[in-house]
């Protein structure tokens, strides 16, 4: 699966983009949220504040309890500020 | 009289998604007036043009320039989605949406909507809505770069930007 990041949580991550291997285990976007903040300090500070994190899987919005079936690309981000 | 009297065959063309929507996403300036121009010279039934165009400020001298940072190719899908969205709501003739990305001084232009219609309270309506749902749902983000040669940080969201989406959950759709 590939993970993109965008402002400051691409910031904390350290990277713009990465690609994982998926356990099994990890089913929703909130299972995966938790395993990449076990990854490591970087993640683990990017998602810290757990219920500011926006996620677009295959570049749709999505709640933290949403299924990751099937999904190509999650993406993770703070609240937008466009316009 | 009727405030909105009822229109003939047309307007079920554009809710069954006649309009004409065009979305944007670009690093480039934009003309608002040429904009306004080609929508109008497409849709010779419009009635009503009504045009937001958002500013960069300088925040009280504060601010040396914006970097709006955006995910491509979810920034058009989105507001594609929301534009599709204000035609199944309003009876329009068309809708531009043109929101710039990289690094943008004061005075510039960020975002330009350009809502058409055959009467003026769907073009009104569709642009404010169209603006509201774009600031919480377009994955744009903002850094302040300030004049002091500092780093200001990214932008907050709002909470009142969210409640300004929020309230068209309670506004039914105009007819045409």
């Amino acid at each position: 699966m590939q993970l993109r990041y965008f402002a400051w949580v691409r910031e904390r991550v350290g990277l713009e983009a990465e690609e994982i291997d998926l356990p099994e285990t990890v089913t929703t976007v909130a299972g995966l949220l938790d395993w990449l903040a076990a990854r490591d300090d970087a993640h683990a500070a990017a998602f810290a504040d757990r219920g500011t994190i926006r996620v677009a899987l295959d570049q749709m919005h999505v709640e933290h309890d949403a299924p990751l079936t099937g999904a190509r690309e999650a993406a993770f981000f703070p609240p937008m500020t466009g316009g | 009289m009727s405030p909105h009297p009822s229109s003939p065959a047309g307007s079920d063309q554009t809710r069954a998604g006649g309009a004409d929507i065009s979305v944007r996403i670009q690093a480039e300036d934009f003309d608002a007036g040429r904009e306004i121009a080609a929508l109008t010279a497409s849709n010779g039934n419009t009635g009503a043009v009504v045009t937001f165009t958002g500013l960069c400020r300088d925040e009280d001298g504060r601010l040396a320039a914006l970097e709006l940072e955006h995910y491509p190719g979810m920034a058009e899908a989105e507001i594609t989605r929301i534009a599709e969205e204000a035609c199944q709501r309003w009876p329009l003739g068309g809708l531009t949406v043109i929101h710039r990305h990289g690094r943008i001084v004061p005075g510039a232009n960020i975002v330009l909507v350009v809502a058409v219609s055959r009467h003026r309270r769907a073009a009104f309506e569709a642009a404010e809505f169209l603006m509201d749902y774009l600031k919480t749902r377009a994955p744009f983000w903002k850094k302040e770069h300030l004049r002091d040669g500092g780093d200001g940080g990214w932008v907050d969201a709002r909470d009142s930007d969210t409640r300004d989406a929020d309230r068209w959950a309670a506004v039914p759709p105009v007819e045409p």
